[in-house]
């Protein structure tokens, strides 16, 4: 009783879900082009000089990519929490634990090769990250805590904990004998400085990141653990019903997702500021990496792959604004606002992308209709 | 040490910063108790707050008028508030993390504003303390209830008020219908929509005054990310007063006294890093949201976008 002309299921269109971003960031630099004019400011030349700063020579390129790197990682962490049904906005804090954990092993040992001590820098931050990520976890699957307010928390008492250590006992000799006690670490010993894979400021993090995004891929979607997480991220009754410990699988994403993030942390220390150092805030040291990594893995449709494009494209908007700051005096402000719009617009667009959706699921269902009376009729 | 810090005058001294600095999280948190009974959870606030502030100081600083920055905090507060409406109301977006876009923006944006038309750190004379007869002069209880500005006055007027709205007006009960039950306030002919955009809009209306109560009555200064998690941390209050305005103002209260306890100790040279003294309330908040998670259960249509069914 089949029918030749039964339509598969339907799936929807791959290219509007590509375009969907990609509208909701036109439509960003659309509102972000207002402001400029607001501000005083040519949107045109201040665009130019953004993409002129982020692509327009090698180095420039190197420093997009340099700055994606941290995007990418504490992006690929949040696909696996969000993907897990669980808001980790706890990056910064991660980030920042990660970066304190890998630079404390790092001035601990000081002699050892690059070859033992890098990865094992790494694994702590990898740690300290997963730590901070876990509590919030915890306190969500055990306490009912939510854990969007914990991991905000969370990033303030991070926050808190650096400056206490950098301004004491992590601080560098040399500052304490100094007047101006500035707040940083020693410098790590060169011998553990992540290798330049080019005469630019791009250094071997960058393929970490991406060799992550493909190993977090392939958790997610090839393996027992990640489907797990991912059926409780679709719907924790029915994966409960269905046998999955639902509250282990929550630590475990926000786990997760925070040791990403702390891996990042750990990467720019040994890749790019090769000490810790705070001007007080999250975002001195962290550059917003654990904020933005949000909207970067929201730009690549949470999957971790999408992932790995969308990243370099922040970094490109970074560097790019840094450069529009420098050519034409605008605030770099203008970036943490043309984020907030870009979550915003991405968000919303879901709406459109599922009306679409269920428009096209409605035509399906009347075409599978208008089969079946075809069939009926036949028959009789 | 121990005589200084059980002396009367800082008993008072704590007892009163403690009741003022209440303000911005009763406004904030009375706000957002509204529209999460309502079913949104607005986590934007942090943004609101800081252009309300921004906004409130701008105009004070330029006009020297108080009440036009009241206005204007609360114009910024309202169009904030509705265009978290639109995105969360009409788009169903996902209310989390439009929140966090929110916040961004807001950020983001008096940072902006802040650096093109004030570049430096200024001050303004903010709301002065209003002299009550009679209850001013009362020792003790005069000095630490009744020597307050208008702001943080009207943020203890605004617990009850908001207690009545809540349970005795018809909006009150629609609000918690829809929040409760949004499929059957809709059979009943209540517009859930209607009801969400006016507790989201009043949301960012009282954030709005919050962040103005900072900058033109608490501190009378304005700069980048002035509030600092502020609006989040009144957020975590709306759970731990169990979307109760009374229980929101007893958080906000024990929470405001940590926070002066904290600042005297500072003040009088305690043993403990201010850093570390700082993290506290985020500590705390976290404790609390911790009680709250034992004790009660939020709204059930809380962060549910309402779909009428066919």
């Amino acid at each position: 009783m089949t029918s030749t002309k039964t339509k598969k299921p339907p799936r929807y269109d791959r290219l509007f879900v590509i375009l969907m971003p990609l509208l909701a960031t036109l439509a960003a630099l659309a509102v972000g082009a207002i402001l400029l004019f607001l501000l005083g400011t040519n949107p045109l030349e201040a665009y130019s000089a953004m993409i002129q700063g982020a692509f327009g020579s090698k180095n420039a390129l190197a420093d997009t990519i340099v700055k994606a790197v941290p995007l990418l990682l504490v992006g690929v962490g949040i696909c696996i929490s969000f993907r897990g049904g669980v808001l980790n906005i706890g990056g910064e804090g991660q980030l920042i634990v990660g970066a304190l954990s890998a630079t404390y092993v790092g001035l601990a040992i000081p002699d050892a090769s690059f070859g033992v001590l890098v990865p094992l820098a790494l694994l702590a931050g990898f740690l300290g990250g997963a730590v901070w990520g876990g509590i919030p976890g915890v306190l969500k699957a055990y306490f009912n805590v939510n854990e969007i307010l914990s991991t905000i928390m969370m990033n303030a008492i991070a926050v808190q904990g650096m400056n206490y250590l950098l301004r004491g006992p992590m601080i560098d000799p040399v500052q304490l004998e100094a007047a101006s006690r500035i707040p940083q670490t020693a410098r790590l010993s060169r011998l553990y400085d992540l290798p330049r894979l080019i005469p630019t400021r791009l250094h071997l993090g960058a393929a970490i990141a991406v060799v992550a995004a493909i190993l977090v891929y392939i958790f997610l979607w090839r393996t027992t653990i990640g489907y797990r997480i991912r059926a409780v991220g679709l719907n924790a009754f029915a994966a409960r019903y269905a046998g999955i410990n639902v509250r282990h699988y929550m630590v475990l994403a926000l786990l997760l997702s925070g040791a990403m993030a702390g891996l990042a942390g750990a990467v720019q220390v040994f890749g790019v500021h090769h000490r810790m150092f705070t001007d007080g805030s999250a975002m001195g040291f962290t550059g917003s990496a654990g904020f933005n990594g949000i909207v970067a893995a929201l730009f690549g449709q949470l999957h971790p792959l999408g992932t790995i494009p969308a990243s370099f494209f922040f970094g490109a908007l970074i560097v790019g604004a840094n450069a529009m700051q420098r050519a034409m005096q605008i605030p770099s402000a203008l970036i943490t606002t043309l984020n907030g719009l870009l979550v915003v617009f991405v968000v919303s667009s879901e709406f459109f992308r599922q009306r679409l959706e269920k428009k096209r699921l409605m035509e399906i269902e009347e075409i599978d209709e208008a089969d079946k009376r075809m069939e009926a009729e036949v028959a009789a | 040490m121990i005589t200084e810090l059980l002396s009367i005058n800082v008993v008072i001294g704590v007892l009163a910063s403690g009741i003022r600095l209440a303000t911005p999280y009763l406004y904030a948190g009375i706000g957002e108790t509204f529209g999460q009974r309502s079913g949104v959870l607005n986590l934007g606030l942090e943004g609101q707050m800081l252009l309300g502030a921004y906004a409130a100081f701008y105009v004070v600083l330029t006009t020297g008028n108080l009440w036009f920055g009241l206005v204007a905090a609360i114009i910024a507060g309202a169009i904030m508030g509705l265009a978290m409406a639109f995105v969360s109301v009409t788009l169903k977006a996902e209310q989390g993390i439009s929140g966090i876009g929110f916040y961004l923006f807001g950020l983001g944006m008096s940072d902006l504003l802040f650096q093109k038309t004030l570049g430096t750190v200024e001050t303004v004379s903010g709301f002065k303390p209003v002299y009550i007869p009679f209850l001013s002069d009362l020792p003790f209880i005069g000095e630490v209830l009744f020597n307050q500005n208008l702001l943080v006055y009207g943020a203890y007027l605004l617990v009850p008020i908001a207690i009545f709205v809540l349970k005795r007006t018809t909006f009150g009960l629609n609000v918690r219908a829809v929040g409760e039950n949004p499929e059957a306030a809709d059979s009943l002919g209540v517009s859930v929509a209607k009801i969400r955009y006016t507790t989201v809009i009043l949301g960012g209306v009282l954030s709005g005054i919050a962040g103005a109560s900072l900058s033109i009555a608490l501190l009378n200064v304005f700069q980048q990310n002035l509030t600092s998690g502020l609006g989040f941390i009144a957020v975590a209050l709306v759970y731990f007063g169990g979307w109760r305005p009374f229980g929101v103002m007893i958080g906000a209260l024990i929470f405001s006294g940590v926070i002066a306890f904290q600042l005297w100790l500072q003040v009088l040279g305690s043993p403990i890093p201010s850093d570390i003294a700082v993290m506290l309330p985020y500590i705390l908040t976290i404790l609390v949201l911790v009680i709250a998670g034992q004790r009660v259960r939020p709204p059930s249509a809380l962060t549910k976008p309402f779909e009428r069914g066919d």
